[in-house]
This record gives structure tokens, C-alpha cells and sequence, in this order.
């Protein structure tokens, strides 16, 4: 139980800090100062939960690590955060569609993760859906912006849409971890998100006049810690100061 | 892109109650993404029960040239300050 708890919690974790890493790159490279501060506020939100949820994964740690050796002291393979989160940002519509599809996912998945049995996850859930209702407005007013303004921005939304589509069948995976967690009710059957992501996502869409014709393979990997070679450029940048530096302090 | 984006004036409220005051501007496309810039950039210490937002170009504003016309008249009105008057014993709040 622990095992899996630890794992769960990890992903969650994972999911937060490396989109966090994602979208502070935009910080003074935004396309206007206002959206350049409401990313970077995102950014912030996620990095505060990703901190929350590290100080639970850290006091369940059997190695007793801090949240911070978790965060900038684990290799690439041990990070379990979902492929879809580590897209490399791409062009603001590019950045807008991987937001937009992950807070769906959080909105949907905090809204059952309020009532988890565990008081932790039930907290940091309750908490965070909040911050998440409000992101999840942002990017879908900006994918029917970007969907349904010009001819170029219809253009390269949908792009943005069809070439992340296949990083979004991993979010829905039962695996040992979930099955074993779902039996003690600390998380619920991803299925049942899956089917309020879509409605979601596709009412959304449907507005935007945005269409998913990609028929790639899923890709899968991230949650069990295998990653794209962009993931490890991430990490060396985010790591560089502890790795040079260990315990290197303010 | 800032072709597409139009100034917006920003009136917090910091409590139920209580006035809207002005607090600054922004560039937003739109309502919606006026009003969530403004809650972005006007709101994150916790300023705010209510925003409002209105756009620049729809604010009516008198004209500095007018000025004398305006406002010297009041100058030389001095019994229009309410200082001529004695405050009673006992008048609190005031």
C-alpha cells in the first residue's frame, strides 16, 4: 500500500512540477505582457502544489528523502509524470492546447479526489481544484480564441491538438498502482475521469470548430518512468544548480 | 498581435460595500480576457471582493483645455466648504 501511495502521490507531484518547469519559460517570452503574468501565474500555482504534494511524498518516503532531493535529486527514470506535460512549450497555441487538456484532467480528477480516503490527497484536491477551475477557464477561452479567430490561428491550434492527442490515452491508465489504491477508495477508476475529460474537451472543442483527426498510437511511458530526450533536457536545466552544487542552500 | 488588443480601465472592490476604486490598466481582446488579466494583475494579495472593467475608449472624460471654465468658478466659493458652521457638542464621525 505504501508502495503504491508513494508512487500515486509521485506522479501527481511529477505531473505538477514538470509543467511548472514547462510553462516558467514563458516568464518574459509571453506574446503580451498580461498573458506573460497570467502563464507565469499558472506556472506558480502549480509549483506550490507540486510542493505540497512532495512534503506528503517525502514523509512517506522509505528512503527518507526531503522534497527537495525528490524534486532535483532523482534521475529522469524515476520521474512518473505523464508524457503530455513534458511537450516541449512550441508556440503559444502549442502551450495553450497541452494547458487546456491537462486542466481538464486535474479539474476532472480533483473533483473525485476531494473524497479520497486519504486526508492528505483529500486536502491538497480540495484545495487545488479552485486554482484549477480558474486555469481551465483561462486556456479554454483561449482555445476558442485561437480556434475559432483567424485562419492561421484555427491553422495551427488544431495542429497543436492533433500532434499532442497521442499523449492523452496515457492520463487514463488502471495500472497496479491505481488498482491497489482504488480498492482502499484513496483514488478512483481512471475511466471514469476519462469519460468526464471528453465531454469536457469535446464541448470545448466543438466551440473552437477545432476537429481531432489524429490517428496515431498512444504513447505511453511516462508514468512508469520512461521519458523523451527533451524530458532530460528539462531536468539538467531544473537540476543544474543542485547537481553542481549539492545541498547548496539560499 | 497587439493589433488585436484594446486598453481596459480596472475598478477593484475591496469589499462588499465599499466603492469600486480605479487601481491601473490593461490590454485584453476581449471581456473575458479583461477580466481574468485584471484578476491576474490586480488581485494576487488577496485586493479583492469584485472587479470591473471598462473600456478605455467608452470613459468620458472633460478636457484639460476646459479647465478654467470647469473649475476656477469654484476658486473664490469658499462658503461651499462647510466651515462656517459650528459642530455641536456631541457631533461624532464627523
Amino acid at each position: 500500500m505504501t508502495d503504491a501511495l508513494f508512487t500515486y502521490v509521485l506522479r501527481l507531484a511529477d505531473d505538477s512540477l514538470i509543467l511548472s518547469q514547462r510553462l516558467s519559460a514563458w516568464c518574459y517570452n509571453g506574446p503580451f505582457l498580461e498573458e506573460d503574468i497570467a502563464l507565469t501565474n499558472i506556472a506558480l500555482d502549480y509549483l506550490g502544489r507540486a510542493n505540497s504534494l512532495y512534503e506528503y511524498a517525502s514523509s512517506i518516503d522509505k528512503k527518507l528523502r526531503t522534497p527537495d532531493d525528490l524534486a532535483f535529486k532523482r534521475n529522469a527514470n524515476e520521474f512518473y509524470n505523464c508524457l503530455l506535460v513534458e511537450q516541449p512549450n512550441g508556440h503559444f497555441g502549442d502551450t495553450i492546447a497541452r494547458q487546456f487538456m491537462i486542466d481538464a484532467f486535474y479539474v476532472t480528477l480533483f473533483s473525485f479526489l476531494k473524497n479520497s480516503s486519504d486526508e492528505n490527497i483529500s486536502a491538497i484536491a480540495e484545495k487545488s481544484i479552485k486554482e484549477t477551475i480558474y486555469h481551465l477557464r483561462h486556456s479554454s477561452k483561449w482555445v476558442v480564441r485561437l480556434g475559432d479567430g483567424t485562419k492561421e490561428s484555427h491553422h495551427k491550434i488544431s495542429h497543436s491538438f492533433n500532434n499532442l492527442w497521442k499523449y492523452t490515452g496515457e492520463l487514463f491508465i488502471n495500472d497496479s498502482v491505481n488498482e491497489d489504491l482504488k480498492k482502499k477508495e484513496v483514488c478512483v477508476c481512471l475511466k471514469d475521469v476519462e469519460n468526464k475529460w471528453i465531454s469536457i474537451i469535446s464541448e470545448v472543442l466543438t466551440e473552437a470548430n477545432i476537429k481531432i483527426n489524429d490517428k496515431s498510437k498512444m504513447s505511453y511511458g511516462g508514468r512508469l518512468g520512461n521519458h523523451s530526450q527533451d524530458f532530460k533536457q528539462l531536468l539538467d536545466e531544473m537540476q543544474y544548480l543542485q547537481r553542481t552544487y549539492p545541498d547548496a542552500k539560499w | 498581435m497587439n493589433d488585436n488588443l484594446i486598453l481596459w480601465e480596472v475598478f477593484i472592490q475591496s469589499k462588499s460595500g465599499l466603492p469600486h476604486k480605479h487601481v491601473g490598466s490593461l490590454h485584453a481582446s476581449d471581456e473575458e480576457m479583461a477580466l481574468q488579466n485584471a484578476r491576474d494583475l490586480y488581485t494576487r494579495r488577496n485586493e479583492g471582493s469584485c472587479i470591473w472593467v471598462v473600456k478605455s475608449s467608452e470613459i468620458v472624460s472633460s478636457n484639460p483645455d476646459d479647465n478654467s471654465s470647469f473649475f476656477d468658478p469654484a476658486n473664490d466659493k469658499i462658503y461651499r466648504h462647510p466651515t462656517f458652521y459650528e459642530v455641536p457638542k456631541g457631533a461624532k464621525h464627523i
